[in-house]
């Protein structure tokens, strides 16, 4: 429902206007501070130029600390469309860039430039743009954002974005509504610089290229409103118009709607309906910074309350601590049981937590109030009388807000449009149960900002979170598929390398399967022969078998036929000696779990003594014909195989050479004391020989067994867990 | 007979309304059916996402699937007493208090490396679950701390010990107006 | 030194909740003086009866939940509670009547329900209906005006009356509630209703030469009193503690279903300034429905919750069992207030309608 330009313009030349809902009627007490002229202040020893004085992003820091400054040098650079620079306020040095109380409710300290002025007060080069109709646009933007212009009467927001809308403006609307009580900083800079004012309007007409411009003042600045209609006299397209006071008529989108009836939509900007709005102040230093080339160095601050002995309005050099601006007001702690200093007006400045605190860019008011002056919070119950419905000027309901912020059911206050709240405080100022309603509404509304943040952050995590799990899988699967192609690729060359290799191949398949059918052949056996007495059974194929040679030494032939089926029958009891070792070891492994290992080997020990008796008239033998156990080994299916059993056999070997000597030192046999005698001088040499290789079978064995007891220990370890 | 036909009609009339009733009910559940997110998503959007698996599961979306199954919903340090409530919520059951087992409630952190002292190993860059540090092998590593979650979980497989979890600085926008803390500092 | 820190806005307006409650309350002395000039000093003895018990209940309640009651009674509602009460029920109405309805009033309807703002219900409507249901021989024992009552009556008669039940004198209070005449009195409403129930058309009901004294004498009292409250109202409103919808709302109410009404038989139906200036409307209208706690808080909302009371006094009067139905047309609005409330958001600055951006949210 927007309202048509003419019927504004129509409506407007017959002295009428619009109004907005609610509003209040504070006391003004603006007669405090607007009687006398602006007062130039002594320049303070030190400056705290906080680096970020508006909305949007700081700019780059080019200053460092010791480097001397001039008035109105820059000390930050504009890299972003967002970021506005600040300069030096006087000339000096820069003592320190450390982060200092900020002009921020929260005064939490904020990184900030400290100057120690030299009193000299010299200004930098000047480029002035006296032409700036014959220049483009976009250079005169550029000045005004290298002045460091933000908006000056509240917010701050950078007054070259502002400016450069990409709609077209109906409106462009100058704002000295001033109606925060007490606050007079824009009435006197009407008074006393109405054609500045009116200059920098005309660049923003140069820059907007508005169909018309309305200046509005409240009534109760009757000096202001003639000065600025003096001002603006000879352009016929200028039009001061008198608003009735009312808080908060100043709001942008009150005065909007009291000027054109038009609404800004929720989430919306002015400039949405067609409308421009800019504060006197920001008119003023505009024409600064184009006609004089001067930087945004100071402004018009308001000094009052009744705590303040001389109030009146000062020129504050930008990052004055506001310490110095009340010594000048020559303020009065004692009149204050407890220091009290508002930084900007009664309804919507906040307390500062240290008078160190530096003037920024949007200061417009240091307000010292006695105690008598502000009130007392003394929050009652809310007894629903919806004084502060009547007073919202945005329509809201503050009593569903209210009840809804400090449940806190944001969701709900959100749908009672807790974010079109301008925080005015008209519904805190009737309130009668003295609810500092608006308090509630600024920590609901950071509840929620912090809220959407998380929230935003925590959508990015997911997002991350998933996407890194799906580049995982990915991944693996990257992997998987290049080995099974490898492995692929292998099997093709392999076919394509001909029958040679495959049948290599085969007879290598062929040779493991064989391999493994013989273990398994013997683990079979291996495992009969522990559950039925292994090692009788074992003696007996053994003492059957070396029975026959012992009788049979008749011919060479028959002898190596012999060695061979003897070189056969010591290999099989060799192996299931050796397997029964092995099973009896991981059985004991797996009993005993971590026993010390010389346990199982004596066991070996144990079970190995009948195969000894047995083997000591082998022996005999098989020193006499060493070439007939060597000559089959086709018949052994592996190397190790072989190997293994020639270990068993040495262990054999120097067993029952031990055992016979024993024997022999001990009981006189018959039959084998000669051939034990025969044996004794060969096997002197050879004995020494076999003891180091048993030992080092034995670490073999240890080893072998060690980790095989872990692996069983393990395994159970884990079987336990699982049935646990 | 009379008795008859009254019990009739009033048998029918019953059955007429049941009936009816039945109808509307039916044609209301079709027609005012509410479209809702499984519930699993719905959990998941409450969790934190931080993934630092201190529930005991390898990150936000199982947890939210094992919530889904019948999990106990105060597993979620990260999240605290504000997620829990959501979730009791959101599961219609008692809201009840972090679980102690799984760790406490605390101040936002994100993890930072000490430069200096990387050695280059990837080990953090592996641990991360949302790859919030950046680097490679032999190359000082750090935090993309905009992304980092604070999860801890890169802490512990630093082999030189060089990754601290510091706590997130207050600024004025993320300022909650809480006036009483606001450090007063005392001029001379 | 230490700084102050407090949130804005630092200044605020000169009227607290205790300040709203003393204007409301100055503002019911005209009425309260009428009264007691035409019913003589019980009115008065209700009211300092009532006022003791409803300090003593919500000091002892607030106790008992352990919150500061020097602040709670510093704000007046009590007080303001228990003479709304006290200028509702007979004037010679036994002392425990009024001590009982003003405990119920404070303990239950108000504290129960969380203390000041919170009550769902207007306290004095509800107790008053309470009252009028568990004992309605003693809350309908109205007295002649003054100047009609066989047996006049001073301070003393009345405070002996409200506690033992006869005046100083040893009259009975069914004599005291004798009219010259020696008619028993009731009011006006009571008199039309019986009438009417009695197959007497309106016109014929106030020309019965036997009720005659009671439509002119009690009938000039009433709306005396009423003017008197109605002097209290336009004073609130030029005070802005209350606003024009709800008293404007509720009277066009009930005096356009009875204009309608009277319009279409008049026989049957009283006149609709019969209707206003008899019974307990205008101190409903300005005092009772504007009870901000318990009335609807949007503008339009309060036009909607006004003109719904008034239509329920009149279908009550006209067609209920009670002759008179601000307290029962009350406490059924409260109940609706927050339905009310909700469709009755006022659309917000930059926003088309509410209704419209409530979809949106929802589709969003």
């Amino acid at each position: 429902m927007q309202n048509n330009f003419d019927d504004i313009i129509d409506k407007l030349d017959k002295g009428e206007l619009w109004d907005f809902p609610g509003g209040v009627f504070p006391a003004e007490r603006k007669t405090l501070s607007n009687q006398t002229p602006i007062a130039k202040l002594p320049i303070p020893e030190r400056l705290y130029v906080t680096v970020k004085q508006h909305i949007g992003v700081e700019g780059h820091l080019i200053v460092e600390v010791g480097q001397k400054v001039l008035k109105g040098q820059a000390l930050t650079k504009s890299m972003n469309p967002f970021a506005v620079p600040v300069h030096a306020s006087t000339s000096g040095e820069i003592t320190a860039i450390h982060k200092h109380v900020s002009a921020h409710p929260s005064g939490l300290p904020e990184l900030t430039v400290q100057i120690t002025s030299d009193q000299d007060d010299k200004w930098t080069q000047l480029s002035p743009m006296v032409d700036y109709q014959n220049q483009p646009k976009t250079k005169v933007l550029a000045a005004i954002c290298d002045a460091g212009i933000s908006g000056m009467g509240g917010a701050g927001f950078p007054t070259h974005i502002k400016s450069s809308p990409k709609k077209d403006v109906d409106f462009l609307i100058i704002n000295g509504i001033e109606c925060e009580p007490y606050i007079t900083s824009d009435d006197r800079l009407m008074r006393e610089h109405s054609w500045q004012i009116r200059q920098g309007i005309d660049v923003l007409c140069h820059l907007l290229k508005p169909k018309h411009v309305l200046i509005g003042i409240e009534n109760n600045k009757p000096e202001a409103i003639e000065a600025m209609q003096v001002a603006c006299r000879e352009n016929p397209n200028y039009r001061v118009c008198t608003i009735p006071t009312k808080y908060p008529a100043g709001g942008e989108k009150q005065l909007i709607q009291v000027l054109t009836n038009r609404e800004v939509p929720a989430q919306g900007l002015p400039v949405d309906v067609g409308v421009i709005m800019h504060n006197v102040g920001t008119c003023f230093a505009i024409a600064d910074a184009i006609f004089a080339g001067k930087p945004l160095i100071s402004r018009v601050v308001t000094v009052t309350g009744e705590a303040v002995e001389k109030p009146s309005n000062v020129w504050a050099l930008i990052g004055s601590p506001i310490a110095h601006l009340l010594t000048h007001c020559e303020y009065k702690q004692t009149l204050q049981k407890q220091s009290n200093i508002i930084m900007g007006g009664p309804m919507m400045g906040f307390n500062v937590s240290s008078d160190l605190v530096p003037v920024v860019k949007t200061t417009n008011c240091i307000l010292a109030p006695t105690d008598n002056e502000m009130a007392s919070n003394n929050e009652q119950a809310c007894i629903r009388c919806s004084a502060c419905a009547d007073a919202c000027p945005a329509s809201l309901l503050p009593q569903q807000l209210f009840w809804h912020a400090k449940a806190k059911e944001l969701d709900k206050a959100q749908d009672y449009n807790l974010f079109d709240c301008i925080e005015c405080g008209a519904c805190a100022y009737v309130c009668p149960s003295e609810i500092p309603l608006v308090h509630y509404y600024r920590i609901a509304k950071a509840e929620i900002r912090v809220e959407q943040e998380d929230k935003q952050k925590s959508d990015k995590a997911r997002d991350r979170f998933e996407k890194r799990e799906a580049r995982l899988i990915a991944e693996q699967q990257a992997r998987d598929e290049k080995h099974r192609l490898a492995a692929e690729a292998r099997k093709q060359a392999m076919a394509s390398n001909g029958n040679n290799s495959k049948d290599k191949i085969a007879a290598a398949l062929a040779r493991a399967k064989a391999k493994k059918q013989a273990l398994s052949e013997v683990d079979d056996k291996a495992i009969e022969a522990t559950e039925l007495a292994p090692a009788n059974t074992s003696e007996q194929t053994a003492k059957a078998e070396v029975a026959e040679p012992a009788t049979k030494v008749a011919s060479s032939n028959q002898r190596v036929q012999a060695a061979i089926a003897r070189a056969k029958a010591k290999k099989a009891a060799a192996e299931v000696t050796d397997i029964n070792t092995e099973l009896k070891d991981k059985d004991d492994a797996s009993n005993l779990k971590d026993e010390q290992l010389k346990q199982p080997q004596q066991h070996i020990d144990v079970k190995k003594q009948p195969n000894k008796v047995s083997m000591s008239t082998k022996t005999v033998v098989t020193d006499s014909i060493p070439k007939a156990v060597e000559t089959p080994p086709t018949e052994k299916p592996t190397i190790t195989d072989s190997k293994q059993a020639k270990i068993a056999a040495a262990v054999a070997k120097a067993k029952a050479k031990r055992e016979a000597q024993k024997a022999a030192n001990s009981q006189v046999a018959a039959e084998p004391v000669s051939a034990a005698k025969v044996d004794n001088i060969k096997t002197v040499s050879a004995d020494e020989l076999v003891k180091t290789e048993e030992q080092q079978i034995d670490m073999k064995k240890r080893r072998i067994a060690a980790a095989v007891a872990k692996a069983k220990a393990k395994k159970a370890a884990e079987k336990a867990d699982k049935s646990s | 007979m009379s008795l008859t036909f009254a019990i009739l009609t009033a048998l029918l009339a019953i059955g007429l309304l049941a009936l009816i009733f039945g109808l509307v009910l039916g044609f209301a559940a079709v027609k005012f059916k509410v479209e809702s997110d499984p519930l699993v998503e719905q959990i998941d959007q409450i969790l934190p996402q931080t993934q630092c698996g201190q529930c005991g599961y390898p990150g936000c979306k199982p947890y939210a699937q094992a919530i889904a199954d019948g999990d106990e919903i105060n597993k979620c340090p990260p999240g605290g007493d504000a997620t829990i409530k959501k979730l009791a919520d959101l599961m219609g059951v008692e809201a009840k208090s972090l679980d102690a087992a799984h760790g406490q409630e605390d101040i936002k952190k994100v993890a930072y490396i000490r430069e200096d002292e990387c050695i280059g190993c990837t080990k953090c860059i592996q641990a991360c679950p949302v790859d919030a540090i950046l680097g490679a092998a032999k190359q000082m590593h750090t935090v993309i701390v905009d992304e980092c979650t604070g999860c801890d979980l890169c802490v512990d497989p630093c082999p030189v010990d060089c990754i601290d979890m510091i706590p997130l600085a207050n600024n004025a926008s993320s300022w909650r107006w809480n006036i009483d803390s606001i450090p007063i500092k005392q001029i001379g | 030194m230490k700084f102050r820190l407090a949130s804005s806005p630092h200044q605020h307006i000169r009227r607290d909740t205790g300040q709203v409650m003393r204007l409301v309350i100055l503002a019911m002395i005209p009425g309260v003086l009428l009264q007691t000039w035409f019913f003589g000093w019980g009115t008065v003895i209700q009211i300092g009866l009532a006022i003791i018990t409803a300090v003593v209940t919500e000091a002892a309640i607030l106790e008992l939940r352990k919150r500061d009651f020097e602040r709670a009674l510093k704000d007046y509602s009590a007080v303001l509670t228990a003479m709304l009460l006290a200028v509702s029920i007979p004037p010679f109405a036994p002392w425990w009547v009024i001590v009982i309805g003003t405990f119920f009033a404070i303990g239950i309807v108000k504290q129960l329900y969380g203390g000041l703002g919170f009550n769902v219900f207007n306290p004095a409507m509800a107790a008053y209906v309470m009252l009028l249901v568990s004992f309605p021989v003693q809350m309908t024992q109205w007295i002649p005006p003054v100047n009609l009552a066989q047996y006049s009556h001073n301070f003393m008669d009345a405070l002996n009356a409200v506690f033992t039940g006869f005046s100083v004198e040893g009259f009975s209070l069914a004599q005291l509630k004798t009219g010259i005449d020696g008619v028993t009195m009731a009011t006006p409403l009571d008199t039309v209703k019986t009438g009417l129930a009695q197959g007497f058309t309106y016109s014929e009901t106030i020309e019965r030469p036997i009720f005659d004294s009671v439509i002119s004498g009690l009938g000039v009292a009433s709306s005396w009193i009423s003017l008197g409250y109605l002097l209290g109202g336009l004073y609130l409103l030029k005070q802005k503690v209350i606003n024009w919808h709800i008293p404007l709302s509720m009277i066009a109410g009930l005096f356009i279903c009875s204009l309608i009404m009277s319009l279409v038989d008049s026989d049957l139906y009283p006149s609709s300034l019969f209707h206003l200036f008899n019974g307990s409307i205008i101190i409903g209208a300005f005092f009772i429905a504007t009870d901000p706690v318990s009335a609807s808080t949007t503008n339009k909302g309060r036009i909607i919750f006004g003109a719904a009371i008034g239509v329920w006094v009149y279908l009550i009067r006209e067609w209920g069992g009670y002759p008179d139905a601000v307290a029962f047309a009350v406490l059924i609005m409260n109940m609706a207030v927050p339905l009310i409330d909700y469709y009755t958001r006022p659309r917000t600055y930059g926003h088309s309608s509410s209704k419209r951006k409530s979809k949106d949210k929802a589709q969003s």
